[in-house]
Parts: structure tokens; C-alpha cells; sequence
């Protein structure tokens, strides 16, 4: 299997590493603009070559954009709708 | 089905998705790392699972050794429910309204969905199938080249005998130029020496006829009238003579 020798905290991916390494492992990643919008570029890649970059791409890959934009719409308006609500105490 | 037509028109539009603008436009990576892309990998033929349009196949595989396979449901079920009941999710017009859309577009996505995939489909296939013949017909030509350029080169290993049969020619015509200049000079020298002969005859012939001549002049010359007088009764009666021996000789 994989070999054994220690990666560093920083270089290891978000599911290997440890709970208590997190706020290490935080704190290591590049959050200058360049890191964020190339981690942005490379989550658009991973996200475009798996359910759209296919020959036989289904919905899936545009829908699931669109749902996670009306869920996210939904957050964004929610202290506006939170007038609506048909009882106080819940 | 909706992706395959998004492809289509031009894959580098997603990137607007992202809501920034992208450093790369590629959406490979540039070679950046030591391995190289190229060939580059086929396309892979369908995008990951999702069920139901929406949640990818993921969460359910995540869920499946903890929960088997109602374990998602319920997690959806419940979620619902206290989303309802603490009304974090508020039923007003707009849930109405979604819910009208949502069913159009389940019923259009199910009765549309399988003949635009076709269409689309059908729109790469072309682009591929243009692709692939150009590709055909560059190999054709390419391999057309091949065989012309050995062609070429085994008519190469005729050009030997070709410079050799020239050469003969070449050496014959030199040849049978020497020879005719050989002959040339011959027949000039030859005319020249006759030249010499035919003088030199003339010279002997005109001292004969001359000396002859001479000679006859001062004989003719030394004759006098008497002698010839002389000579003529001589002829006179030698001529009697012989008519006599030749009556005799007619009448015996």
C-alpha cells in the first residue's frame, strides 16, 4: 500500500488529517489571494472534469449547481423570510 | 443531459460559474509538472453518479456500511421534518412557486431529457467524426509519402546504372570523334603528298615532252633539203621494191 514515511501536516489532504492536527493544518494553507483563487481554480476543476467534462454527461452536473444555488439564495434571504413565519415559538 | 449540451457550446463558459476570474484558462493544467499530457487521456464516459438529480453517490456510499440502504432517507426525511417544524424552511407564496417549477421541470427533464441527450450526442459525434477524418486523411497522405519516398529511394539505386550506360555513350562519341579527326588528317596529308607526286610528274613529263620536242626540232632542223631528197627516192624505190615482192607473191 502507501508507504509509511511522515508527510508533513500541511502537505497532507483534508480527510487524512488528524482532529487535533486541524488547527495546524489551518493554519499552513495559503490563504494569500493567488492560494485562494488557485484553490478555487483547482475545486472548479475537480468539480467541472468529473460531472461535466464527460461524453455522457447527465443533469446531475448542472443541477446540482443550481439546487446548491437556491439553497444558498434561500440562506442569504432568510432573515427576510423569517417575517413570514406562521409561529413565533417554536 | 443539460452538462452535455453545456459541453457542447463550449466548455471554458463554466469557468463564469466560479464567479472569479480564472488565472488558467485552461482547464488542464499547463505543463507544469514533469509528466507530460500528451497523448492526451480520453474523456471519461459518464460524469460521476448522482441520484435523483441532485445528491451525488457519494453521501449514499458514505452512508451505506453505517446504515444500509434507507440510511440517506431517513437522514433526508428528518432533515425535512426539522427544517418544517423549527421552521427554519418557511412555507409561504414562494414554496408554491417552487414547487410548480420544480414539477415542470421533473416533467421536462423526464419526457425531453433522453432525445436532447441524442441530439447532443449526435453534435459531438459530428465534431468527432470531422476530427477523426482529418486525422485519417493526414495518416493516408502521410503514409502515401512513405511509400513515394522508398519508391524514390530504390529508383535512386537504379541511377547507378543510368550514369554508367551515359558514360559509354560519352566515351563512344569521344571516340568516334578521335577517329574522325584521325581519318580527316589522314586525307589532308594523303592530298598534300598526291599534291607532291602530281607535281612532281608534271615536272618529268613536261622535261620529256620538251627535251622529245627539242630533240625533234633539231633533228627536222638537220635535215637538209638534200638529204631529204635523198631519203625521199629512197622511199620511192623501196616502195617499188615491195610492190614487185607483193605482185609476185599475189601471182604464186
Amino acid at each position: 500500500t502507501a508507504d509509511r514515511r511522515q508527510v508533513p501536516v500541511a502537505e497532507k489532504r483534508l480527510m487524512d488529517v488528524k482532529l487535533n492536527q486541524l488547527g495546524s493544518w489551518l493554519g499552513s494553507r495559503d490563504f494569500t489571494p493567488n492560494g485562494i483563487i488557485s484553490a478555487v481554480r483547482r475545486g472548479h476543476d475537480r468539480y467541472y472534469n468529473k460531472y461535466i467534462n464527460v461524453k455522457k454527461g447527465g443533469i446531475g452536473g448542472v443541477a446540482m449547481l443550481l439546487a446548491g444555488y437556491v439553497v444558498l439564495s434561500y440562506v442569504w434571504e432568510y432573515d427576510h423570510i423569517k417575517h413570514d413565519r406562521w409561529r413565533k415559538y417554536h | 443531459m443539460l452538462s452535455r449540451l453545456v459541453f457542447v457550446t463550449g466548455g471554458n463558459n463554466m469557468s463564469i460559474v466560479c464567479g472569479v476570474c480564472s488565472l488558467v484558462h485552461a482547464s488542464r493544467s499547463l505543463h507544469t509538472s514533469s509528466q507530460s499530457l500528451a497523448p492526451v487521456p480520453p474523456l471519461p464516459e459518464k460524469g460521476g453518479k448522482v441520484r435523483h438529480g441532485i445528491f451525488p453517490e457519494e453521501l449514499f456510499q458514505l452512508l451505506y456500511p453505517k446504515t444500509g440502504v434507507t440510511g440517506p432517507y431517513m437522514l433526508g426525511t428528518g432533515l425535512l421534518v426539522y427544517l418544517l417544524s423549527k421552521e427554519i424552511y418557511v412555507i409561504n407564496h414562494e414554496t408554491f412557486t417552487a414547487a410548480a417549477i420544480g414539477a415542470v421541470l421533473i416533467y421536462g427533464v423526464k419526457k425531453f431529457g433522453p432525445s436532447v441527450a441524442a441530439f447532443a450526442d449526435k453534435l459531438n459525434e459530428e465534431k468527432v467524426a470531422k476530427a477523426q477524418e482529418v486525422k485519417d486523411v493526414a495518416m493516408t497522405n502521410l503514409t502515401q509519402a512513405i511509400e513515394n519516398e522508398k519508391k524514390e529511394q530504390w529508383r535512386v539505386e537504379g541511377r547507378g546504372m543510368l550514369f554508367d550506360a551515359k558514360r559509354n555513350n560519352v566515351a563512344m562519341l569521344l571516340e568516334t570523334n578521335y577517329r574522325e579527326r584521325l581519318q580527316m588528317v589522314t586525307n589532308e596529308v594523303k592530298k598534300r603528298l598526291d599534291y607532291q607526286v602530281a607535281l612532281q610528274n608534271l615536272h618529268r613529263q613536261m622535261e620529256k615532252e620538251h627535251m622529245v620536242n627539242w630533240v625533234e626540232k633539231s633533228v627536222v632542223s638537220s635535215i637538209t633539203p638534200q638529204q631529204e631528197k635523198e631519203s625521199i627516192a629512197k622511199c620511192i624505190a623501196d616502195l617499188k621494191a615491195l610492190a614487185k615482192t607483193t605482185q609476185a607473191k599475189a601471182a604464186v
